[in-house]
């Protein structure tokens, strides 16, 4: 059974009155499983997550499922729209100015808790990182409740964010010497697309990058003559006599 | 002489009263060997390639002989960026990735799918589809846990045999699922809204006569191992599980109920139809290898006559909402988590939609991965022989560790 | 054309049957004189026909299931499809003691050094199955930033098994068409099978774990996109 707004919300004022320097905000859901989440500063996520599994009205004892999302850098475009008198005195002119400021982007971790002991739930949190790039630091909830502890460090390993106060962070998955953090919205994987049989969409996109694919050209035509197998993505707009440019491979990965 | 099958080490909790919690075992105590011939400890690396540990999964554990003193899994071996692909493909195009997840049980890993996006978009699902959803999940359990008691024997020792019987009932099961959805083991079956073929007469006749000859089968097995002095004395006492540490470690499902904590989610949310079903949730008395046993073979058997119940209640009807939407499914912006008790424990996704056609964020809440958590628990002190069979009562598959 | 090694189970020259003969004929003994022969009680073979027929027939699997299609392998080896009967259902857990690898599943690329060194821990003769659309090139996983696109970036193979996942009975037909390879598999001469020469590597290079990617990301020696010959 999910908590409704309204006992999520006399839950925060629980919470803050109980935690007054701590920082609890009500996220909304919009969809329609109306399953709202509490978001808590950094700062006091664990004391508060240790009130919430040993009260005694809660006792949210089982985390269930922790998360890392990546928001990026969004950028927003405001319109401002000012009327300019004519000094010629006709009809005032609308000047639109356009502003575009960027909203930073972070990180975040969700945990849905469940109380095994009252049989409820589910009490959704959320914690966010400062920013993507430097501030990734928020507290581990594994001290709480020892279920986060792969998946913290599946969330490190996956988006980089560094859980302090977790035992025992380091990559799950993903092998040691690896240096990315290949869920995040802005990873490029490896390019390894040289050979498409079936190639459609983005993929023939990368996969006309490599020589052995050539788009268009009469190349094309000899190549499919020669082995039949070697299925063509030349577009139909492209006749035979259009020589393809020659692209360079993608750029390499993200540092 | 074996004990008589009524005087087992188990109790099973009625409808919805809850089992007490109880007192904590003593923990697994390490048997320290006092001797002057004290050696090195050693590092021996299970793994990934090794006839116990079930796919690809490694434990390097570090022994004092042959006593283990510490034991850190290693995952990834298997890790195919199901998640990644789902935030490029739509919602429905990630239904067959979620079949080869825990490929042993696609059926209840569809549904699981299902449920979360349902939940997301607010999709109503008939009544009938959700008959044929219980159908197909216990079929699916009563393969999963006939398959993990095979495996089970295998690491025990027994070589082959036990894990051919067991593999001669999947073999009919998915025989069923074949001739209803296309597919042995990739069956892609649910979807939003319902279900995708609507079994025939025939198959339901074919089915209901597998159910109803399934105990004859669990008493042949049970006959031959259940009171197996070798199975009692590699099996009891083994790999104990705390209760207390179970809930805070977040283990779900057989595992987490062979330690003696009632936590079934086909009680606790009620999900689908099973609030109409009449059936018990077994529940262990001591949480070691023996209970996680017991548990699957009772639980077989609870699931036979949730079956015999739905055979005889399937009501007629579509099976797929009119309403739904297939092509052009654009669920509202929003985020949910769906969860059901899949045969390896509580299986949720998590979904957060933007709006768009793909999910913006897709999460697998894997049971397998969260029920290894206390696996170098249950372990320190026994033998390297008992990690393998500690390991497999666990009930892992690495496609839902790793995804 | 005529230095390109004859297909493994195409009609031996001399024969006057067309298509598969069980074994091909070496030396100059026509199938009809032998076949004459063997009606009265004589058996003419050859110690390459002998060889090829009892390591065919009695191939040792390494117990390497990876993923999904590892059921499906077991499955194979269950009474229902039972892989007994081609003489392979001693699964060995040991690479030192197997002679095919069927690599069954997605080949990460976390998985893939170990699968590699596994290879090379193989003596020779060895095979190697792909079974799989994983095996073989990707399969659903394909766009996946660890999964490896094709355990043939690394290793020969000698036999893909399409599917997702392929059903017992056509690993069994794989099978089968393994053991036809290796009775038509050359001990002497210009077309001699790799094994037989020391020139021929029989371990590769195992990658290792790059910052991004594994390094090399794939063997030039052994694969080549189509389009490029290597």
């Amino acid at each position: 059974m999910t908590t409704s707004v309204e006992t999520l919300e006399q839950l925060r004022v629980r919470l803050l009155i109980r935690f007054p320097a701590a920082d609890v905000t009500l996220v909304t859901n919009p969809g329609s499983s109306a399953e709202h989440s509490l978001l808590f500063g950094a700062a006091h996520a664990r004391e508060i997550a240790l009130f919430l599994r040993d009260d005694s009205q809660l006792a949210l004892d089982y985390c269930s499922n922790a998360t890392g999302i990546d928001w990026p850098d969004k950028e927003i475009t405001e319109v401002t729209k000012t009327f300019v008198p004519d000094p010629a005195g006709g009809p005032a002119k609308t000047v639109e100015h356009k502003t575009t400021h960027l909203q930073p982007g972070y990180l975040e971790s969700v945990y849905h808790l469940y109380s095994m002991a009252l049989k409820h739930g589910p009490v959704i949190i959320r914690v966010r990182t400062a920013n993507r790039s430097d501030q990734v630091t928020i507290p581990s909830l594994t001290p709480v409740w020892r279920s986060c502890d792969f998946q913290e460090r599946e969330i490190f390993d996956l988006y980089g964010i560094v859980f302090e106060g977790h035992p025992d962070l380091r990559r799950l998955l993903m092998w040691d010497e690896f240096k990315d953090h290949p869920m995040r919205k802005d990873y490029v994987e490896p390019d390894d697309y040289e050979w498409e049989p079936t190639a459609h969409g983005d993929v023939a996109e990368r996969a006309k990058q490599h020589a052995s694919f050539v788009a268009g050209g009469a190349t094309s035509a000899t190549a499919s003559a020669a082995d039949p197998g070697l299925i063509s993505v030349t577009s139909p707009k492209d006749g035979p006599g259009s020589a393809s440019p020659a692209t360079p491979k993608p750029e390499g990965l993200k540092p | 002489m074996s004990p008589p099958l009524s005087a087992l080490n188990s109790q099973l909790s009625t409808n919805g009263a809850p089992a007490p919690f109880l007192p904590s075992a003593p923990g697994p105590s390490v048997r320290a060997v006092h001797d002057q011939f004290h050696g090195d400890l050693l590092e021996v690396s299970m793994g990934p390639q090794h006839p116990s540990t079930h796919g690809v999964f490694r434990m390097v554990a570090t022994l004092d002989g042959e006593q283990i003193v510490k034991l850190k899994p290693v995952f990834g071996y298997l890790h195919r960026n199901h998640e990644k692909i789902a935030e490029n493909t739509t919602y429905l195009g990630s239904m067959p990735y979620t079949d080869r997840l825990d490929y042993l049980c696609s059926m209840s890993t569809n549904w699981a799918y299902a449920l979360a996006v349902e939940k997301l978009s607010g999709q109503a699902v008939p009544d009938r589809a959700q008959y044929l959803r219980i159908i197909m999940a216990e079929l699916t359990r009563l393969v999963n846990h006939a398959c993990l008691v095979g495996f089970l024997f295998n690491d025990l020792g027994t070589s082959f045999t036990p894990l051919l019987y067991a593999f001669r009932e999947r073999e009919k099961i998915i025989d069923l699922f074949e001739s209803l959805s296309g597919s042995r083991m990739m069956c892609n079956y649910q979807r939003f809204g319902g279900c995708r073929v609507d079994p025939t007469p025939e198959w339901l006749k074919a089915a209901s006569t597998l159910v109803d000859n399934f105990p004859r089968f669990l008493d042949e097995y049970e006959t031959m191992l259940t009171g197996n002095e070798i199975m009692l004395a590699r099996t009891q006492g083994i790999g104990r599980l705390d209760p207390q540490h179970a809930i805070n470690a977040g283990i779900t499902g057989p595992v987490l109920r062979a330690s003696g904590v009632d936590y079934d989610l086909r009680k606790v949310d009620g999900y689908g139809f099973y609030p109409r079903f009449n059936f018990r949730v077994p529940l262990g008395a001591h949480g070691d290898t023996y209970d996680r046993y017991m548990m699957r073979i009772l639980e077989m058997r609870e699931s036979v006559k949730i079956l015999q119940q739905a055979f005889k209640e399937l009501p007629e009807g579509p099976i797929m909402d009119p309403k739904a939407k297939i092509r052009g499914f654009r669920p509202k912006a929003g985020e949910a988590y769906g969860r059901l008790e899949g045969p390896k424990g509580e299986l949720g996704f998590y979904l957060i939609s933007d709006g768009s056609p793909n999910p913006y964020r897709y999460r697998v809440r894997p049971p397998s991965l969260i029920n290894l958590t206390l696996l170098e628990e249950m372990c320190l002190g026994h033998t390297i022989a008992d990690s393998v069979v500690i390991l497999g009562s666990i009930d892992i598959v690495l496609g839902e560790v790793d995804r | 054309m005529s230095d390109a090694p004859p297909h493994p189970i195409a009609a031996p020259s001399g024969s006057s049957q067309p298509g598969y003969t069980p074994f091909p004929a070496a030396g100059n003994i026509s199938d009809a004189d032998r076949e004459n022969l063997r009606r009265h009680g004589v058996l003419m073979t050859s110690f390459e026909e002998l060889y090829n027929w009892g390591r065919s027939n009695s191939i040792w699997p390494l117990q390497f299931g990876l993923a999904c299609c590892a059921i499906e392998m077991i499955a194979a080896a269950t009474a229902r499809f039972d892989i007994a009967r081609f003489g392979a259902e001693i699964f060995r857990p040991s690479p030192r003691q197997a002679d095919l690898m069927i690599v069954s599943g997605t080949v990460t690329k976390k998985m893939a050094p170990l699968v590699v060194r596994l290879w090379n821990q193989m003596p020779e003769p060895k095979y190697c199955i792909a079974m799989g659309a994983c095996a073989i090139s990707g399969g659903p996983f394909k766009q996946g930033y660890n999964v490896l696109k094709g355990i043939d970036r690394f290793m020969p193979v000698d036999i893909y098994i399409p599917g997702c996942p392929p059903r017992p009975e056509a690993l069994l037909n794989g099978l089968v068409q393994l053991q036809q390879k290796i009775k038509g598999e050359k001990l002497t001469g210009p077309h001699a099978a790799n094994f037989t020469r020391a020139d021929k590597p029989s371990e590769y290079p195992i990658p290792e774990y790059g910052a991004h990617d594994l390094e090399p990301t794939k063997n030039d020696t052994v694969w080549a996109p189509p389009g490029q010959k290597s």
